[in-house]
């Protein structure tokens, strides 16, 4: 087997679950740490490099990190790594003082950025600190996109929005409300240096079956939550439908349930398995006595005198009827650009979107970019920041003469964690508590009001539990197979089987023989070079590794290591690296 | 944070033995030993053996006397019972417990200073009464509680770790026990744990004294170069001179060693040794041509290891002293011990 390159930074990377799953990259280990040691603001800053929203993330994220989470593979429950990071922004402090400067001086450069939601906020966010002038244009009286729109002040609060926007319009961004952009051609015409649509994936799909014409009270779902969040809407019929699975129609059914619903249905066409809403969303609103109904396809509206009396549904061989006063749809939404004229050299693809590239996020016309749910259709607001990242360091690239395609290079550097003979200075003691459960507001007190926001957080002790069942990926174990001698330490202390010396092999012929044969394949095997005395290799199966150090205290000769990766994210105008990273093997002898 | 012990996690897919235990449940405390000593791979050797035999961790009986090797019992089978004795001692505890109780599996734990000089004399009666007991000789060449003097095995030349030769021969284990008529002798190596794990299973079945002398390397005080009990002079001058399996019984036979030139031994509860040697001609049997063998190689400066003499026939200590298939343990107080009127009884047969 090739000796493994410890020197790419995403061998490391990888080790690290949660980081890698997360599309910004979030150093979710020390975050963690660091709000088991009560520092909140510098938890907060550490996400707040990478996401830029923790208190709307610690609420909304779809967490992909916590199905990649090691710890799931352990005890079979993910660290509660997203309301951890709500812990560290509610309890920060002022950070102000952290931000970075805005120059008075500006670089001459101007970005006009098109919605303002995650993505262009995230692109403002990297690229006025470098001095440039942004500007967004917004259409709605108020910014944050879908996070304002259709997310329910339930979920989050209006407050924890205001104050992640305010953070970034305070840098100086020049935001136009009420201001929709009705031709990107005359836009490219305002002379700016590139323009960056973040404009989201606003058109709720309809469901035209007989009946929808005449019915009112037919409502599509992001429409509906755009109009309770702006105060338009105030009231709903007591019986209502929501069609639709994904966590917009739970925010429909759950809104539907404070504005005076009292019989709530969520209708889907097939089985829970297909379910699209987080699994923990669901699991909300049926605590809020909201039904589930599986395997009804709808047929047709049912209006009686211009009035909706209810919808029929086809449900196995049979037709249901159920009766209503309201149906919100909620089966899915697009991007939608009927804005930009087709012969300006923006190419876009037959489904309608525009064909951008997924490294640079440009489309076909140089100096114009896209990101978030405008790029691909939706997915979710960690999504957006991370696209509003790459599109900051094309623009910046763009701007300092340099291609777009030459993208800075991720670094690392790795700081061993040892304090003495068995002392680390991290908490390597395997905690085996089970995963800490949201507290949740009373059922009757949350439903009074719209704004009373559900989730009441962790409290002290469920914080300081839950951080210390993170495994501390990021501590790594680094091996130097120079000074192995061999005596079977490591292998022999490992609580979970992860070390083998065996002679070399392929690592498809290395897999099934090792310590504990290594079936999860979609977690790296490391493999060390010959050792000096038998020329066998050392093998590390990463899948299950607590990263208790055991390995690195009983080695008598240092060979394993435990040392702290990071990962040197490249931000615009803020390279990773500025001289080529040093090789992991030396730092580590 | 310091490490207070191995985490209470275990793999996922952890295999699981006859009894429903895993690996892990054949585990003692954290060993407190130097960090590479080759005591802790013998100890993880014997885990593993326990476990592939399913043995229960109530019917083992683990003994020691004192030396670092003699604190290696409390590293493994937490289960088990165990006694840890006066120095040197450890064979007449044994040969006590054993005779106590027979139906226990006994494994004593000795080191080269406990076996071969304080405990010498315990040692060599416990091979001539044929205890049925394992018998693991940890072996260093050093006193490593004490820092490192010369131990009774340590070879002429070997280097102490500040430069000074060892002008005295050693003694070696492997060919006393021959020399006694030990029925189970063996050599292994710490860092060789394929070939050590078949032989302690072989050890812990066989009915009769095993002794298996194990090179296991000081970390510390006898892991440097000019020292023959290192880990690379051992490497280096290893010859795995016999391949031994070892096949339960009524377990198809499908290990690794080849069935062709393999000689079969059978055990006394039914499972069976096969012997692949290496030398033409070797004999496991042949307690003259082993001792031949090995006084051949010892001027060449190998290490012959492996299961080197097997012989099943000898009568151990209960078959010698004709004892009663109970264990006298399980037999009730009343029974034992008649009383004095049959005392007197038996001593007027004499007058």
């Amino acid at each position: 087997m090739k000796p493994t390159d410890t020197r790419d930074p995403a061998y490391y990377h990888k080790v690290v679950d949660c980081q890698w799953a997360c599309p910004a990259h979030t150093n979710v280990p020390e975050y963690i740490r660091l709000i088991a040691q009560g520092r909140y603001t510098d938890a907060y800053m550490l996400n707040r490099e990478s996401n830029v929203f923790p208190g709307v993330l610690g609420r909304t994220c779809d967490r992909p990190c916590e199905p990649a989470c090691r710890r799931a593979r352990v005890d079979g429950k993910p660290v509660a790594i997203c309301r951890l990071k709500r812990v560290a922004a509610d309890h920060r402090g002022e950070i102000a003082d952290r931000l970075p400067r805005i120059p008075a001086r500006k670089n001459g450069r101007r970005i006009a950025c098109v919605g303002a939601g995650p993505a262009s906020l995230t692109v403002a966010n990297d690229l006025l600190p470098l001095g440039y002038e942004v500007t967004i244009l917004e259409k709605l009286p108020e910014a944050g996109g879908l996070m304002r729109s259709n997310i329910p002040s339930f979920r989050l609060p209006g407050r924890v929005l205001d104050e992640e926007i305010g953070t970034i319009l305070d840098m100086g961004v020049d935001i136009r409300y009420g201001t929709p952009v009705t031709s990107m051609k005359a836009l490219l015409a305002e002379g700016f240096d590139a323009v960056f649509v973040g404009s989201g994936a606003p058109r709720g799909k309809d469901l035209d079956l007989p009946g929808r014409r005449e019915a009112g009270g037919v409502h599509v779902g992001i429409e509906w939550l755009e109009s309770v969040s702006f105060g338009h809407v105030d009231r709903i019929g007591e019986r209502v439908l929501v069609i639709g699975v994904g966590n917009t129609a739970m925010d429909c059914c759950r809104t539907s349930r404070r504005l005076g619903g009292r019989e709530i249905k969520v209708i889907a066409r097939r089985t829970r398995q297909f379910f699209k809403a987080s699994e923990w969303e669901i699991e909300d609103a049926e605590e809020e006595q909201v039904e589930i109904v599986v395997n009804h396809s709808p047929r047709r509206f049912v209006v009686e005198d211009g009035r909706l009396r209810g919808m029929e549904f086809d449900h196995a061989a049979d037709t249901v009827f159920m009766p209503c006063d309201d149906v919100i749809l909620a089966i899915g939404q697009e991007a939608a650009f009927p804005w930009i004229e087709r012969d300006i050299g923006i190419e876009f693809t037959r489904e309608g979107l525009p064909v951008v590239d997924p490294t640079t996020m440009e489309s076909t016309l140089p100096g114009v970019l896209f990101g978030g749910d405008a790029a691909w259709g939706p997915k979710n607001i960690i999504w957006a920041v991370a696209h509003g990242h790459e599109a900051a360091i094309s623009i910046h690239n763009r701007c300092s003469g340099v291609p777009v395609t030459e993208r800075p290079p991720q670094g690392m550097n790795l700081v061993t964690q040892k304090m003495g003979l068995q002392e680390w200075s991290y908490h390597n003691e395997y905690n085996p508590a089970a995963r800490a459960k949201m507290r949740h507001m009373d059922l009757g007190e949350r439903l009074r009001r719209l704004d009373l926001e559900v989730e009441l957080g962790f409290d002290a002790a469920q914080t300081a539990r839950e951080a210390e069942r993170c495994l501390n990926c990021d501590v790594e174990t680094v091996f130097a197979e120079s000074r192995c001698i061999e005596c079977d330490a490591c292998v022999d202390v490992c609580p979970l089987q992860c070390l083998t010396i065996a002679p070399d092999g392929g690592e498809e012929g290395l897999r099934p023989r090792l310590t504990a044969p290594a079936r999860n394949a979609a977690q790296s095997l490391f493999a060390s070079g010959a050792l000096p005395q038998t020329g066998r290799i050392m093998v590390k199966d990463e899948d299950v590794c607590v990263h208790c150090g055991l390995c690195a205290e009983r080695c008598p000769t240092s060979a394993w290591d435990m040392q702290k990766f990071e990962l040197r994210i490249p931000y615009a105008g803020r390279p990773a690296c500025t001289t080529k990273p040093e090789p992991a093997s030396t730092i580590s002898r | 944070m310091a490490s207070p012990g191995k985490p209470p996690v275990v793999h996922p897919a952890l295999e699981r033995n006859a009894l429903g235990l895993t690996l892990r449940d054949y585990e003692g405390s954290m060993s407190t030993l130097c960090a590479g000593c080759g005591h802790d791979s013998v100890t993880a050797a014997i885990v593993r053996a326990f476990w592939e035999l399913s043995t229960p961790p109530h019917r083992i009986a683990k003994l020691s006397g004192i030396g670092c090797s003699s604190k290696t019992p409390t590293y493994f089978v937490s289960g088990a019972h165990g006694f840890n004795s006066a120095h040197g001692r450890m064979p007449a505890i044994a040969t006590g417990a054993n005779a106590a109780d027979r139906e226990l599996a006994y494994i004593g734990i000795s080191g080269d200073g406990d076996s071969l000089s304080i405990g010498l004399g315990q040692m060599v009666h416990a091979i001539r009464r044929n205890v049925d007991l394992l018998y693991v000789l940890e072996n260093n060449g050093v006193y490593g509680l004490t820092k490192g003097q010369f131990s009774a095995s340590a070879d002429v030349g070997s280097k102490s770790k500040r430069g000074e030769p060892n002008p005295m021969a050693p003694i070696d284990p492997v060919t006393l026990a021959l020399a006694l008529g030990a029925t189970f002798v063996a050599r292994g190596f710490s860092g060789d744990k394929a070939q050590l794990v078949p032989i302690l299973k072989a050890g812990i079945a066989h009915r009769g004294f095993a002794l298996v002398d194990v090179v296991s390397p000081c970390v510390t005080f006898n892991d440097h170069e000019g020292s023959t009990k290192s880990y690379v002079h051992t490497r280096r001058h290893q010859v795995r001179a016999v391949l031994a399996d070892f096949v339960p019984p009524a377990r198809e036979i499908t290990a690794a060693v080849g069935d062709g030139e393999a000689t079969r031994v059978a055990m006394h509860d039914g499972s069976v040794v096969r012997f692949v040697a290496v030398p033409q001609n070797y004999d496991p049997t042949d307690r003259r041509a082993v001792f031949a063998y090995l006084q051949d190689q010892r001027g060449k400066g190998v290490i012959p290891t492996g299961l080197l003499f097997l012989d099943e026939g000898t009568p151990d200590l209960h078959e010698m002293s004709a004892t009663i298939d109970v264990p006298l343990a399980r037999v009730p107080y009343e029974k034992l011990c008649p009383g004095s009127r049959e005392l007197e009884r038996l001593q007027e047969e004499f007058r």
